[in-house]
C-alpha cells in the first residue's frame, strides 16, 4: 500500500495548500514543505528497508522490490499496477528532494496565489513520481499526459517573461505543452498498436508491463513502434532536432519551475527510455543505437555552443541540460552495464547540480531582477557566499572530479568506449566545451568590471541551506557512489541483458 | 399488426416525451408560469427517462416497421434525454431575467427531444425524415428565441434555410435510393445493395446526397459554413442543446444506417468520409485557432470533435460503435459543462451573451469553481488526462489503430496537437490579471440555483469518467444494434 500513498500525498497535500492558503502564507507553504518530506522520508525508509536485488530481466518472471495492483478498467485490460526496483526508488529520492528544494526556493519568489501556486507544483511531483512507478502503460501514459498541465500554469502563471518582451511566458508555456502532447499522442498510438499486435498473437488484451514484454514482434513492426516512443521521449529528455521548446520554457518558468523541469522531468524521458523503449524493443533499439548515439553526439556539441552563446543566464544552463543529456542518450544506447549505471549517476548528479544552478540563478534574479548576463558582472565584489557556490556548481556541471557528475560521465565514458571507440573519443572532447561555457558563464556574470558599487545582499538561512546541502550531495556521489551503484546494479544489468543480448544478434547478423 | 403491452413498454420513452410537450402546451395556455413549465418539463424528462427501464426489458423489439427499439437505441435515448434535461435546467437559470415569453422554449426543446428519440431508434428512412425534422424544426424556433437580437434573428434564418437545403438533399437522396432498391429499410437497402453485383450509379448518389443532408446537421467540412454564425448567435442553452442532443441523435441514425446498410456498399464510401474526416479535423481546428469569441471557438472545435468521430465511424468494425458511444458521452458531458458556464456567465439577460473570450479575463480570481468547471472542460474537450475526454480520445485511437487507419490517426494526432493551442489560450485567459471593467459576471450564488448545481455535477461526472470510466464501458459494451 505504500507505493500508492507516494502518489497520493502529492495529490492530497495540494488539494490542501489550495485551501490552505486562507489561513495565511506560512502554513500554505508548510504543507507543502510537509508532504514533499513525507515523500523523501517514505523513499529513503524503503532504501534501507527494500531489497534491490529485484528487477526485471530478461526471461525472467518480473520481480519488484514492491509491488501494487489492483483492478481498474479491467474491459480494456487496464490495472492499477505499480511497482518500485532500485532505479525507481532513486528517482523518487530524487524527485522528493527537489520537492523540497522547490517548494523553498519559490519562498521568497511567489507572493501571488501561493495555494493555486503550491497545488500546481504539487500536482506535477505527484505525477512525476506516478511516472515512475506506472507499470501498465496506459496509466504510464496518463500520467506522463497529466503531469503537463499543472507545468503549463506554472510556466503561464509565474513565470517571467523576456527581458527583451519578445517572449512571452505564455508562448513558452504553450509551446512546452504543444511540444509535449503531440509527442505523447505518437506514444499513445504506439503503445496502442504494441497492445494490439500482442492481441494478435496472444489473444490476451493488456496493457501490462510484464505481459508486454513478452509479445513477439515483426522486425518491421518493433522498429516503428521504437520510434514512437523514442519520439516522444526524444522531446521530452531534449534530443536535438526536437528540443526547441527547453529553452524557452526554462528561461520563462518561475525558479521552482526550473528545478523540476531540469531536475526530475527531464530525467522521466531517461527513466523513460531505460524502463520502456529498450526493454520492450530490444532489436530494434539495438539497430536504432548508431542513430541514437549520433543524434546523443550532435547534442552534446549544439547544446555547449549555443549555451556559449547566450546571453540569458537561465537559458545558458538549459543549453547546458541539452549537451548533458547528450552523455545520458549515448550511455543508455552503449549497451554496457558500466555505462548505463553511468546514466544513473549522470541522471542524479545532472539533477542535483541543475537544480543548483536554477536556484542560484533565481536568487540572483530575486537580487538584480535581470537574467541578462550583459547587466551584471563584477558581482563577486558586491555579493558574499553566492558568487563561490555557483563557481563551485559550475566545475560540477563542467565534471570536476570529485563531483558526482564526474562519475557519471566517466563510467559512461568507459562503458561506451568498447562499443563505440569513436563516438565516444568525440564526445569526450565535448568535455572541454562544457568547461568553456561553464567558465564564461562565471566570468560574464562574476567577474569583470562592477555595474554598480552598492552591495549586494547576500544569500539568507534558507537559501544558503539549500544549495550547501545540493553540493555536500553532489560531493558524496562523487566520492561514494558505491551504495547509488549498488540499488540500481540489478536493474541496469536487467536492460543490458535485454540491449546487450540484442546487440551482439546484431553482430553476429552482420 | 398485433399491438401488445410490450410494445408500449418499449415506446413508453418516446410517448412520456412527447405527453410532456402536450401537457407543457396546456400549462402555457392555462397560465404562464416559468417555474410551473420548468417543472413540468423536468419531470416529465425524468420520467422518460426511468420509464427506458421497462423500455430496456421489453428490447429488443420492432414497433411498426418504422422503430426498433434495442439496447443501442436504449443508450442514445439515455444520452438524449440525459442532454436536454441538462439544457432544460440551463435553459431556466438563462431565462430568469428574459423579457420575452419565457415558457415556449421548453415546449421546443421537449418536441425536438422527441424529434432525437425517434431519430435514434429508427430503422427506416421515413423514421429517419420524420425523426429529423421533428428534432430540427423546432430548433428553429429556438435559434431565433431571443428575435429582438440581431445576430439571434440572423442565425435563426440562416440555420433555416441551411438546414431546410440539408433536408431536401436527404429527401432527393432518400428517393434515388428508393428508386434503386425499392425498400425504405435499413435492412433492405443494406440487402439490396449487396446484392447487386454492379456498381449502381443511383444508388451511389442517392447515398452521396443523404450523406450531404446529414453532414450539414453534423456541420463537417465543407457543410459547416453555418455552424459558427449559428452557435454564436443564438442563446447559450440553445447552443447547448444543438451541439449535444441534436448532434447525438443524428450521429447515432448515421451510425445505424452505416453500420446496417451501406458499409458494404465498398470502400468509395469510407473513401469520401475520410475525406470529410480530415477536412472537417484540419479546418474546424484550423479556424477555431482564429476566434476571439468563446461560443464560436466551440463552434469550431465541434466540427473538428466531429471530425474525430467520423474515425470511429469509418474504421466500423472492432470496438468501433462502442467508442462512438465513449466518445459522444464524454463530448457531450464537455460541451454541455462548457456552455453551462457560459450561461450562467450570461445571466441575467443583458441583451448579448457573455461569450467574448475578453470577458472570461481573470475569471478565476473572482469566481473559482466555475473557472475550475471551465477549465476542467476545456481539458476534457482537449484529452488531457483526469477527464472525461481524455478517456474518448483514448477509445477514438484505439479503434482507429486497430483498423489500421494511419493516416487518419495521424490527422487526429496533428489536429489534437493544434486544439491544444486554442483550449490552453482560453484557460490563460481564464488565469490573467483581473479585467476591471465588467459587463458580465455570473450571479454571487450561482453554486446553489438549479443551472449551478447541474453545472457542477457534470464536472464531477467529467472527473470521474476520466478517472474510472469502467461503468461506462461496461454499459456500452451490452449495448450493440439488434440487441
Amino acid at each position: 500500500m505504500i507505493l500508492p500513498w507516494l502518489i497520493l500525498i502529492p495529490f492530497i497535500g495540494g488539494l490542501i495548500c489550495w485551501r490552505a492558503e486562507r489561513f495565511g502564507e506560512a502554513p500554505t507553504r508548510l504543507v507543502a514543505l510537509l508532504s514533499m518530506s513525507l515523500v523523501l522520508g517514505l523513499s529513503i525508509w524503503l532504501w534501507f528497508t527494500g531489497d534491490f536485488q529485484l528487477a526485471p530481466a530478461p526471461g525472467a518472471d518480473q520481480a519488484w522490490a514492491l509491488e501494487f495492483r489492483s483492478s481498474w478498467i479491467p474491459r480494456l485490460g487496464i490495472s492499477f499496477h505499480l511497482a518500485m526496483d532500485g532505479l525507481s526508488l532513486l528517482m523518487i529520492m530524487l524527485t522528493g528532494l527537489l520537492g523540497i528544494l522547490s517548494v523553498l526556493c519559490s519562498w521568497g519568489e511567489i507572493q501571488m496565489r501561493i495555494g493555486f501556486f503550491h497545488l500546481n507544483l504539487m500536482w506535477i511531483l505527484g505525477g512525476v513520481i506516478g511516472v515512475f512507478l506506472a507499470m501498465d502503460l496506459f496509466l504510464f501514459f496518463f500520467f506522463w499526459e497529466m503531469m503537463l498541465v499543472p507545468m503549463f500554469f506554472l510556466i503561464a502563471l509565474w513565470g517571467h517573461s523576456s527581458s527583451d518582451g519578445k517572449k512571452t511566458r505564455i508562448y513558452a508555456a504553450t509551446k512546452f505543452f504543444i511540444y509535449t502532447q503531440a509527442s505523447g499522442l505518437i506514444m499513445l498510438v504506439a503503445i496502442l498498436a504494441l497492445v494490439f499486435a500482442n492481441y494478435h498473437n496472444t489473444g490476451v488484451f493488456t496493457f501490462d508491463y510484464s505481459s508486454l514484454l513478452k509479445a513477439k514482434l515483426a522486425p518491421e513492426l518493433e522498429y516503428v513502434l521504437m520510434l514512437g516512443f523514442f519520439i516522444a521521449f526524444a522531446v521530452k529528455l531534449p534530443i536535438v532536432p526536437l528540443h526547441s521548446w527547453l529553452p524557452d520554457a526554462h528561461a520563462q518558468a518561475p525558479t521552482a519551475g526550473s528545478v523540476d523541469l531540469a531536475g526530475i522531468l527531464l530525467k522521466t524521458a531517461a527513466y523513460g527510455l531505460l524502463r520502456f523503449a529498450l526493454p520492450l524493443f530490444p532489436n530494434a533499439s539495438a539497430e536504432f543505437a548508431p542513430i541514437a548515439m549520433t543524434l546523443g553526439l550532435i547534442g552534446i556539441f549544439y547544446g555547449a555552443i549555443l549555451s556559449f552563446a547566450q546571453t540569458d543566464i537561465k537559458r545558458l544552463v538549459a543549453y547546458s541540460s541539452v549537451s548533458h543529456m547528450g552523455f545520458i542518450l549515448i550511455g543508455i544506447y552503449a549497451g554496457s552495464q558500466l555505462a548505463l549505471q553511468g546514466v544513473v549517476i549522470q541522471m542524479l548528479a545532472h539533477g542535483l547540480s541543475a537544480a543548483a544552478l536554477f536556484i542560484l540563478c533565481g536568487q540572483l534574479y530575486e537580487r538584480l531582477h535581470t537574467r541578462d548576463m550583459r547587466e551584471m558582472g563584477g558581482i563577486w565584489a558586491r555579493m558574499p557566499y553566492l558568487p563561490a557556490l555557483s563557481l563551485f556548481f559550475a566545475a560540477a556541471s563542467l565534471g570536476l572530479p570529485g563531483t558526482g557528475n564526474f562519475i557519471g560521465e566517466f563510467l559512461i565514458l568507459l562503458g561506451t568506449f568498447q562499443a563505440a571507440p569513436w563516438i565516444t573519443a568525440i564526445a569526450t572532447s565535448g568535455l572541454v566545451f562544457a568547461s568553456v561555457y561553464s567558465l564564461i558563464m562565471i566570468h560574464r556574470a562574476y567577474f569583470g568590471p562592477p555595474r554598480a558599487e552598492h552591495a549586494l545582499a547576500g544569500p539568507d538561512a534558507r537559501e544558503l541551506t539549500m544549495v550547501l546541502g545540493l553540493a555536500v550531495l553532489i560531493i558524496i556521489l562523487g566520492v561514494y557512489p558505491q551504495p547509488v551503484l549498488d540499488t540500481t546494479a540489478a536493474s541496469m544489468h536487467g536492460v543490458q541483458q535485454w540491449l546487450g543480448a540484442a546487440l551482439s544478434q546484431l553482430v553476429m547478423a552482420r | 399488426m398485433e399491438f401488445t403491452s410490450q410494445h408500449f413498454n418499449a415506446l413508453l420513452p418516446l410517448l412520456i416525451t412527447s405527453s410532456t410537450a402536450i401537457l407543457v402546451m396546456l400549462a402555457i395556455a392555462w397560465k404562464r408560469s416559468h417555474t410551473i413549465t420548468f417543472f413540468l418539463s423536468v419531470a416529465g424528462l425524468n420520467l422518460a427517462l426511468l420509464s427506458l427501464i421497462p423500455a430496456m426489458q421489453a428490447a429488443p423489439l420492432s414497433v411498426t416497421s418504422l422503430i426498433h427499439v434495442d439496447s443501442f437505441a436504449g443508450f442514445y435515448m439515455a444520452l438524449t434525454l440525459v442532454a436536454t434535461l441538462a439544457c432544460v435546467t440551463l435553459a431556466h437559470a438563462y431565462m430568469e431575467g428574459f423579457p420575452g415569453n419565457r415558457e415556449e422554449l421548453y415546449l421546443l426543446m421537449l418536441l425536438s427531444a422527441a424529434g432525437g428519440l425517434v431519430l435514434v431508434s429508427t430503422q427506416h428512412l421515413a423514421g429517419l425524415f420524420i425523426g429529423l425534422e421533428l428534432l430540427s424544426v423546432p430548433v428553429y424556433g429556438m435559434v431565433a428565441y431571443a428575435f429582438f437580437n440581431k445576430h439571434t434573428l440572423e442565425a435563426g434564418i440562416k440555420y433555416m434555410v441551411l438546414s431546410a437545403v440539408g433536408s431536401a438533399f436527404l429527401l432527393f437522396g432518400m428517393a434515388l435510393l428508393y428508386a434503386d432498391s425499392a425498400s425504405l429499410t435499413f435492412a433492405g437497402i443494406g440487402a439490396s445493395l449487396a446484392s447487386a453485383t454492379a456498381q449502381n450509379t443511383l444508388a451511389h448518389l442517392g447515398i452521396g446526397m443523404m450523406l450531404i443532408g446529414l453532414a450539414f446537421k453534423l456541420s463537417l467540412v465543407p457543410f459547416h459554413l453555418w455552424t459558427p454564425d449559428v452557435y454564436q448567435g443564438a442563446p447559450a442553452p440553445v447552443t447547448a442543446f444543438l451541439v449535444s442532443a441534436s448532434k447525438v441523435a443524428v450521429f447515432a441514425v448515421l451510425l445505424r444506417l452505416y453500420q446496417m446498410s451501406p458499409a458494404t456498399a465498398g470502400g468509395w464510401l469510407a473513401d469520401l468520409l475520410s475525406v470529410l474526416a480530415v477536412a472537417s479535423i484540419l479546418v474546424g481546428n484550423l479556424l477555431a485557432l482564429t476566434q476571439s469569441n468563446l461560443k464560436r471557438l466551440l463552434g469550431y472545435s465541434s466540427i473538428a470533435h466531429f471530425g474525430y468521430l467520423l474515425v470511429a465511424l469509418i474504421a466500423s468494425k472492432g470496438m468501433a460503435t462502442e467508442a462512438i458511444g465513449v466518445y459522444l458521452t464524454t463530448y457531450i458531458v464537455s460541451s454541455l459543462g462548457a456552455f453551462g458556464v457560459i450561461t450562467l456567465m450570461s445571466t441575467p439577460y443583458h441583451g448579448r451573451d457573455a461569450d467574448a473570450l475578453f470577458e472570461y479575463r481573470g475569471l478565476f480570481w473572482r469566481r473559482p469553481y466555475l473557472t475550475a468547471v471551465l477549465t476542467l472542460m476545456m481539458l476534457s474537450l482537449a484529452g488531457i488526462p483526469l477527464t472525461a475526454g481524455f478517456i474518448g480520445k483514448f477509445y477514438i485511437i484505439t479503434v482507429g489503430v486497430q483498423a489500421q487507419l494511419w493516416w487518419l490517426l495521424g490527422t487526429l494526432v496533428l489536429g489534437s496537437a493544434i486544439a491544444v493551442f486554442y483550449y490552453l489560450r482560453v484557460i490563460v485567459t481564464l488565469f490573467m490579471q483581473e479585467h476591471t471593467s465588467l459587463t458580465h459576471d455570473a450571479q454571487h450564488d450561482w453554486g446553489q440555483r438549479a443551472g449551478g448545481i447541474m453545472l457542477l455535477a457534470i464536472a464531477g461526472i467529467t472527473f470521474l469518467l476520466g478517472v474510472y470510466p469502467q461503468p461506462l464501458l461496461q454499459l456500452l459494451q451490452g449495448t450493440g444494434l439488434g440487441n
